[in-house]
């Protein structure tokens, strides 16, 4: 009988955010956790009290890669408990301001962080130097969708003019016409890069998810819809919390989410694509099926793929969004909650972010729930790493390393970051 | 060797959301020169390669809030010839310095349900609390191109040309209709520094203060002015507590109207 223990330490030299810790047994993992030592914030605790119309702003500052996405879900709840709906061109502004963080945070992603670990380099930078015109074309990618933040949000990083109801001033029919023949290259630049990706070698690697994402009405889900899942759940997005529930686990500052009596499940571009094929662009579906995607995708190192594929959407949504777009007779709708509740989710670049606020009389916020996509993935992040280090645990230690910090890296978590140093001490006990 | 004598860069995080550090990443057309010309010896939001120190240049995003952190920042400081703190949280604690006005058990046990797993202290403060800081460079988020006048002076030593005017003069050069006086929207542009832009009267909206206070505020002539506008007491409390919140002059302004 032997016993062994895993220990990896992530971004070891900066004393980080996460780590891995894994206990083995006769070559079986009995004990895994991925620790995250993010210190705590508190946004929940200190939204109490706060004026409704403060509360995009406030929420955006969670995360500085998908602010919009926090935004989104804040403005859509307080809206819920407004009992207002946004339609129209400001709804259409919201699609495309969306699509833009989509496109920054997708190109960031499979550029900067992903693709250099499939290629084995250390970093965009070093890849340039052997393939700089993929370089070029993923920074211009990239500085597309902050262009589109920047024209409809004022800037990159937590945007400034998203207000609850719609904008505080709607851009003009011709700054939006600006941004066409970049959202032209951009599609088809998405498109090669679709073809790129799809190049990579893969670890053979398949599980069996539950996938959960918005289904949109008619359109790929970005800001609204039911939430459904590969396992048959359909649910308005206000039964939430009656299906999935969250965990305190000592080894995590992030509550673990689970779906009542199921347990993990999974959340992003994979589930997305999964269960809204057909709503994707025809441009986007058959760069899908040009790179073998089109009987769906398990392999969470594939995922690159499907963020790739996304990518085309976002800028074929974009330009459609772009081009039929007439500026509204008022930037905004009145919407003002009071002694109600309001739910709201959306699809964050990383998955499904869920926001519910419960306002008093004056619309101060008495309480709120905040559940971020990786929150909800850390689980399946888990049960993916152990299935992975026990079907290779002759792997080399370098190798077995190099795979456990790309298996987290998939779901491109919050702490990506905090994901690209691992060290890796195996110790017999 | 002409690599080996670059410059070291080093970026690291504290508490914060990363959209500091993301900014030099949104640099797209400058990112390839910048990296051509220094090393980046240790930023792992963007490069699994790490050189050890010391670092000609460190840039420091997010505030103080674990007895951990507390220990790393003197470290880091050891390791750098010049230490910069980027944004909010580095140099005012943040939005998370909203702790410090009230009690820390109390939100750990709203936000979790096992308070005892969470170590965290009672206040969020700025690096500069803790050890000697270089240059502070201001906004939520920082401005993009002040990150990279700011490393290029250091790098030829000379003094960062950053302003330390408020917003209004900003409104001024670009024209822009005074949003209190012609539309009577509360704006914190006259108290609050220069950075953004003046993006939000830009966007017809009022400033909101990401950048924190300019050098010698009037908050009690603006909080006055803001009573001409009708806002309550309540409001002004609130409006001086985001993301500056523990910056002092915000601080004493906002608890002057705490009653």
């Amino acid at each position: 009988m032997s016993t062994k223990n895993l220990k990896v330490d992530i971004l070891a030299r900066v004393e980080g955010e996460g780590a891995l810790y894994v206990k083995m047994k006769d070559q079986k993992v009995t004990e895994l956790q991925l620790r995250i030592f993010e210190p705590p914030r508190f946004f929940e605790a200190f939204l109490r009290g706060r004026k409704f119309n403060e509360v995009p702003d406030i929420t955006a500052r969670i995360c500085g890669i998908c602010p919009v996405a926090y935004q989104m879900s804040s403005c859509q709840a307080i809206e819920d408990a407004a009992g207002v709906l946004v339609e129209g061109p400001l709804r259409d502004l919201r699609r495309l301001l969306y699509c833009g963080e989509w496109i920054e945070s997708h190109a960031l992603h499979i550029y900067l962080l992903h693709a250099p670990d499939f290629l084995g380099y250390d970093d965009l930078v070093h890849m340039a130097q052997y393939y700089p015109d993929v370089a070029r074309r993923g920074l211009r990618l990239k500085k597309i969708g902050n262009d589109i933040m920047k024209l409809v949000g004022g800037r990159e990083i937590h945007p400034i003019n998203v207000k609850v109801g719609g904008f505080y001033k709607a851009p003009s029919k011709e700054e939006l016409a600006g941004l066409e023949e970049d959202l032209k290259w951009g599609l088809l630049a998405a498109i090669e890069t679709v073809r790129w990706v799809s190049s990579f070698s893969f670890p053979a690697f398949e599980r069996e998810y539950e996938f959960v994402a918005l289904r949109g009405a008619g359109e790929y889900p970005l800001d609204r819809g039911r939430l459904v899942s590969s396992s048959g759940l359909d649910i308005a997005v206000k039964d939430y919390e009656q299906y999935f529930v969250e965990e305190h686990v000592e080894h995590s500052n992030a509550l673990h989410s689970i779906m009542r009596d199921r347990g993990a499940y999974f959340v992003g571009p994979m589930a997305r694509f999964a269960l809204n094929f057909d709503l994707l662009s025809p441009l986007a579906q058959e760069a899908a099926r040009s790179a073998g995607l089109a009987g769906g995708c398990k392999n969470p190192y594939r995922s690159i793929i499907v963020r790739a594929v996304e990518l085309v959407y976002a800028f074929d949504e974009a330009l459609r969004l772009v081009k039929s777009y007439e500026l509204p007779a008022k930037p905004f709708v009145g919407a003002e909650p009071r002694s109600s509740t309001g739910y709201g989710c959306t699809e964050a670049p990383r998955g499904i972010l869920y926001h519910r606020y419960r306002f008093d009389d004056h619309g101060l916020v008495l309480d709120a729930k905040i559940v971020p996509p990786t929150s909800q993935n850390q689980k399946s992040i888990e049960e993916d790493l152990r299935q992975f280090i026990e079907a290779n645990v002759e792997m080399d230690k370098d190798k077995l390393q190099w795979h456990c910090e790309q298996a987290i890296r998939n779901y491109d978590p919050c702490i990506s970051c905090g994901t690209h140093y691992l060290k890796l001490d195996l110790e017999g006990a | 060797m002409a690599a080996a004598q670059k410059p070291k860069l080093a970026v690291w995080k504290f508490a914060s959301c990363d959209g500091c550090q993301l900014s030099l990443l949104d640099c797209e057309d400058e990112l390839l020169a910048v990296a051509g010309a220094i090393e980046i010896a240790n930023f792992p939001e963007a490069s699994r390669a790490v050189s050890k120190g010391p670092y000609d240049v460190s840039l420091v995003e997010g505030s103080i809030t674990t007895p951990h952190d507390e220990e790393r920042i003197h470290a880091i400081r050891r390791n750098s010839k010049v230490l910069v703190t980027i944004g909010a949280c580095a140099t005012a604690g943040g939005i998370q310095a909203l702790r410090n006005f009230k009690d820390v058990a109390e939100f750990t046990s709203i936000v979790y349900a096992k308070p005892e797993y969470i170590e965290t202290l009672n206040k969020s403060t700025p690096i500069k609390d803790h050890v000697f800081v270089d240059f502070e460079l201001r906004g939520c988020p920082v401005n993009k191109y002040q990150v990279v006048e700011v490393l290029s002076a250091f790098l030829h030593g000379r003094k960062p040309n950053i302003p330390n005017y408020g917003v209004c003069m900003e409104c001024k050069r670009k024209g822009i209709a005074c949003v209190m006086v012609a539309s009577g929207v509360p704006c914190m542009g006259p108290v609050t520094l220069a950075g953004c832009g003046a993006l939000c009267p830009s966007y017809a909206r009022g400033c909101f203060g990401c950048f924190g206070p300019k050098d010698t505020p009037n908050t009690a002539a603006l909080s006055t002015a803001w009573g001409g506008l009708g806002v309550s007491e309540a409001e002004l409390v609130r409006a001086y507590r985001t993301f500056n919140a523990y910056a002092e002059p915000f601080r004493k302004e906002s608890e002057a109207h705490e009653h």
